[in-house]
């Protein structure tokens, strides 16, 4: 019972800070360029500003468009229980089901994205389906990867079967240029643009108002979370061991595990530009390398 | 020669043909229930009398397929099968089309026939009889070069049945031309006969001789669903598309099959088990999901007249069932929790995990590879499964017929909403179900007496090293978490205000179907990314008033369809100035014939005395 309590409180914090993780990326973006910038709880304010306003939807839309931001939400919180972040949670489910219910949101998403008729929408939808496709190939052999070593694709059993190799570390980079892509960040997507031409997940979401869009974007928040923690419990899994004896320390430590990323990824973001939508499987392709180099170290025991 | 006449016939009842009599059975059953809309009013009174005679016959062929025990009962039923579904491709013999596919689907499928002939008269001659159980028992001194040679004839012959590629060529032409309710079959059911094939002679009767015949499954699978979801992708015909489909998940249940065969000969006994179950559950469900998408298909089909999708959009709204039915289909081959697609995705890939953990370095980089290519189809296949909804039924119609469709009888909604239900039992019920499973897979691969389970308290999957995954759970999961959205939504936000508007045209005047994303458009970054496979081409033609004036405007694109190009058509030209060389012989002449057969005669005389 306690274990099913900690994964509840679990994903009550995931959610909460989420979008705080998002105010730091773009606050220490800005600070990096030299700018001042929102301050880091702006993406809050956004989200209770969307949440009280009116709603526009299309006239074409159906309920395909209405209850997508339920199904985006819905697969991400079930997603977020998987995670082991900073306690050893209730066993749900495995790696590769996280991979599958991140498609199950996408796909709803790219569906509500064709549903009101607009070419943005179907411009989105068909190249996040694009980069997806790709992804995930690379996204499967990274956790092979990792799992190998672990001996399990259970991730539970990085809480007590700690021991970090060269190959583990491989495949995280690799699982990394995946989730930046799954974040629709540089240099795969831009978060900050609005142009036509450049835009896949704003181009998806770009009809979307008020509190859909609201569930939507807390959604993406939620999901980045998953993927800083899931990266930050593979290659630093110490703070799990120490149990839930030492809760504050268990806490700060996977808080400063999160920080760190926050600030990789903005240094990322700074520094590289987007790349056209066709270099995005290079991208992959190498992601790909960096997973199969890792699972031949595995192999060999590396 | 005495003892081919002396046949014991009889029926098979182990697991193995169980399972597929009620694969069978659980989609002719819907797929007939459909046929009473669909029939009405499309055909003339003796044509649905003709038809029904022609299911009743396909159903009953299928049945004795995968029932009888001698292998010369098994060759009549499977040409009777091959013969009745020829003339169900061609029931509409009017057009042109169904002429030719059924014509090709004749002729490879023959090819086929004729390997699987060769290899039961290579086994016929070791033992002397063509009774299962003697086979069996007789196969294990069979010489290792005849072995591989019957292994070789039997992938080929049922190769082409099941339309692994590069023997799919039939299956794209023939399966979207029959009538919708019997392509659910053969898509659904038939080449899935094949499958039994494979595992009962393949695997069962002849055994697993050495690693490389599971290699080269594990091969061909992984190129047939990936090259199936590809053509799948740039289709833009709904029943052709979801033909191209059922060469991906052919693909996927054979990586089961494939991966069964390779952990057999590397001692992998509770994997060898665990991975054929993987693919038994992929080919139930494949004949599930691929059940209902076909006839959805064909009620699209049916309300407005037309498979190409770029004609279709906005019938979510005329036809509501019918799109919910085609939503839960493509959920469910997209591979999407909580339904059924997913579970058998997760065991494949979860046995190729295993096998990558236990075995030695060579193999484990092959099994992450077809890992990949796994994970890949499966993006992919979510990716036309976008394109096929989103086109067909959201947005606005984009033709006078899609605008006027009306939603189907209430017998088809009864066939389709079988088979949706169905997608969510197999998720849902998958722990229970697996364990059924297992017993088929031990009994197909002889290892009866295997200790081993795959299900914890009937709701959860277990692999064999732990890792547990719990669809009951996430499907409830997935509901809390949406009812407590909406409670709190409703607590801290009140009703939502909701104003329905155009959608956003930039100023533009109203939006129309004109503007909208076409089923070309959305598949063009897959057309450049795999350009060197599908080598895209374009033709531009222009009309001019004067050099000044464009009046009109024409472009089409095209991809090479590189298999018919470059194999069959080279082919196909061998044999055909092969036929005209040989018909020199035939000159009409009766004096010439007369002496043709004198010669014959005299010919065989003389063999009958030197032997």
């Amino acid at each position: 019972m306690t274990k099913i309590t900690f994964s509840i409180l679990q994903v009550i914090i995931f959610v909460a800070i989420a979008p705080l993780i998002s105010g730091v990326i773009t606050k220490i973006k800005n600070n990096l360029r030299f700018r001042r910038g929102p301050g880091i709880f702006q993406p809050y304010y956004n989200l209770v500003k969307l949440f009280a306003k009116e709603e526009v939807t299309s006239e074409t839309a159906s309920w395909i468009f209405r209850v997508t931001p339920l199904v985006v939400l819905a697969s991400t919180v079930t997603a977020a229980f998987i995670v082991p972040a900073f306690m050893p949670g209730y066993n749900t489910g495995d790696l590769l089901l996280l991979v599958f219910l991140f498609s199950l949101g996408r796909f709803f998403l790219a569906l509500a994205a064709l549903d009101t008729g607009s070419s943005f929408g179907g411009m989105g939808s068909s190249r996040e389906m694009f980069i997806s496709s790709f992804a995930e190939p690379a996204a499967i052999l990274s956790i092979f990867a990792i799992s190998l070593n672990l001996g399990t694709t259970n991730l539970l059993a990085i809480s007590y079967l700690y021991a970090i190799k060269l190959s583990t570390v491989i495949a995280a980079i690799s699982l990394f240029m995946v989730i930046l892509a799954e974040t629709s960040r540089i240099p795969i997507d831009n978060q900050e643009t609005h142009l036509e031409l450049t835009m896949i997940h704003e181009a998806m979401v770009l009809e979307y108002s008020g509190r859909s869009l609201a569930i939507i974007e807390l959604a993406s928040y939620i999901k980045q979370v998953i993927f800083f923690s899931l990266i930050g419990t593979i290659l630093l899994p110490v703070f799990l061991s120490y149990g839930l004896a030492n809760n504050f320390m268990v806490f700060s430590g996977y808080l400063a595990k999160l920080f760190t990323l926050c600030i990789l990824v903005a240094f990322i973001e700074v520094n590289l530009a987007k790349m056209r939508l066709f270099r995005a499987i290079d991208f992959f392709s190498f992601s790909f390398v960096l997973a199969l180099i890792a699972i031949i170290m595995a192999a060999l025991g590396v | 020669m005495a003892n081919i006449f002396n046949l014991h016939l009889g029926f098979l009842h182990d697991g193995l043909s169980l399972f597929f009599l009620a694969t069978i059975l659980l989609i002719s059953i819907p797929s007939g229930i459909y046929s009473l809309g669909y029939l009405k009013g499309h055909y003339s009174k003796g044509k649905i009398i003709y038809n029904w005679v022609l299911f009743i016959l396909f159903v009953i062929s299928m049945l004795l397929v995968v029932t009888v025990n001698n292998a010369l009962v098994f060759l009549i039923c499977w040409e009777l099968m091959s013969l009745v579904s020829y003339f169900l491709v061609v029931f509409d013999e009017k057009s042109e089309k169904s002429q030719s596919a059924g014509t090709t689907y004749v002729v490879m499928t023959h090819i086929g026939t004729a390997f699987i002939t060769a290899a039961f008269l290579i086994l016929y001659k070791h033992s002397g009889s063509f009774d299962f159980s003697i086979l069996k028992a007789t196969a294990d001194t069979l010489q290792s070069t005849a072995r591989t040679l019957v292994f070789i004839f039997l992938l080929i012959g049922f190769g082409t049945k099941a339309g692994i590629v590069p023997l799919h060529i039939w299956l794209p032409q023939a399966h979207p031309q029959a009538p919708s309710h019997v392509s659910s079959l053969m898509s659904g059911v038939m080449i899935k006969t094949a499958i039994y094939g494979i595992i009962r002679f393949i695997i069962f009767i002849l055994g697993v001789d050495s690693l490389w015949w599971g290699n080269l499954i594990l091969v061909l699978a992984a190129v047939s669903c990936v090259v199936g979801v590809i053509y799948a992708l740039m289709e833009h015909d709904l029943k052709k598309l979801l033909a191209y489909h059922s060469v991906e998940n052919i693909g996927i249940i054979l990586l089961g099959l494939g991966a069964s065969m390779v952990f057999l000969k590397i001692n992998l006994p509770v994997l060898a088990v665990f991975s054929l179950a993987a693919g038994l559950y992929h080919l139930i469900n494949h004949a599930i999901f691929k059940g209902l998408l076909f006839l959805c298909a064909g009620s699209v089909y049916k309300a407005t007249g037309t498979r190409d999708i770029e004609k279709l959009g906005g019938l979510i709204k005329k036809m509501p069932y019918t799109s919910v039915a085609f939503l839960i289909g493509a959920m469910a081959i997209s591979a999407l929790p909580p339904l059924n697609g997913f579970v058998s995705e997760w065991l494949t890939l979860q046995a190729f995990f295993q096998g990558a953990l236990l075995s030695t370095s060579g193999i484990k980089v092959f099994l992450s590879l077809c890992a990949a290519a796994l994970a890949l189809t499966s993006g992919l296949a979510a990716a036309c499964f976008v394109k096929a909804f989103g086109i067909t039924f959201l947005a606005q119609p984009r033709s006078a017929k899609a605008k006027e469709a009306l939603d189907v009888p209430f017998s088809m909604k009864i066939a389709m909403g079988i088979l949706s239900i169905l997608t969510f039992v197999f998720g849902l019920a998958c722990a229970i179900i697996f364990k059924m499973l297992v017993i088929v897979s031990k009994s197909a691969l002889g290892l009866k007496t295997l200790n081993v389970n795959f299900s914890l308290n009937n709701f959860t999957l277990v692999t064999a090293n732990n890792t547990a995954v719990s669809l009951p759970l996430v499907a409830l999961m997935l509901i809390a978490s949406v009812l407590v959205a909406i409670v709190l939504l409703f607590v801290f936000s009140g009703k939502s205000k909701v104003k329905k508007y155009n959608t956003w045209d930039c100023g533009y005047y109203k939006l129309n179907s004109r503007n909208e994303y076409t089923a070309t458009a959305f598949s063009k970054p897959f057309r450049i990314a795999f350009s060197f496979f599908l080598l895209p081409y374009k033709k531009t033609e222009k009309i001019r008033e004067s050099f000044y004036h464009v009046k009109t405007f024409k472009y089409e694109t095209f991809t090479t369809p590189v298999f018919g190009k470059y194999i069959y058509a080279p082919l196909l030209g061998i044999i055909l100035s092969l036929a005209r060389f040989m018909r020199r012989l035939q000159p009409g002449s009766i004096h010439l014939y007369i002496s043709y057969i004198f010669v014959t005669i005299i010919a065989l005389i003389m063999f009958m005395k030197k032997f």
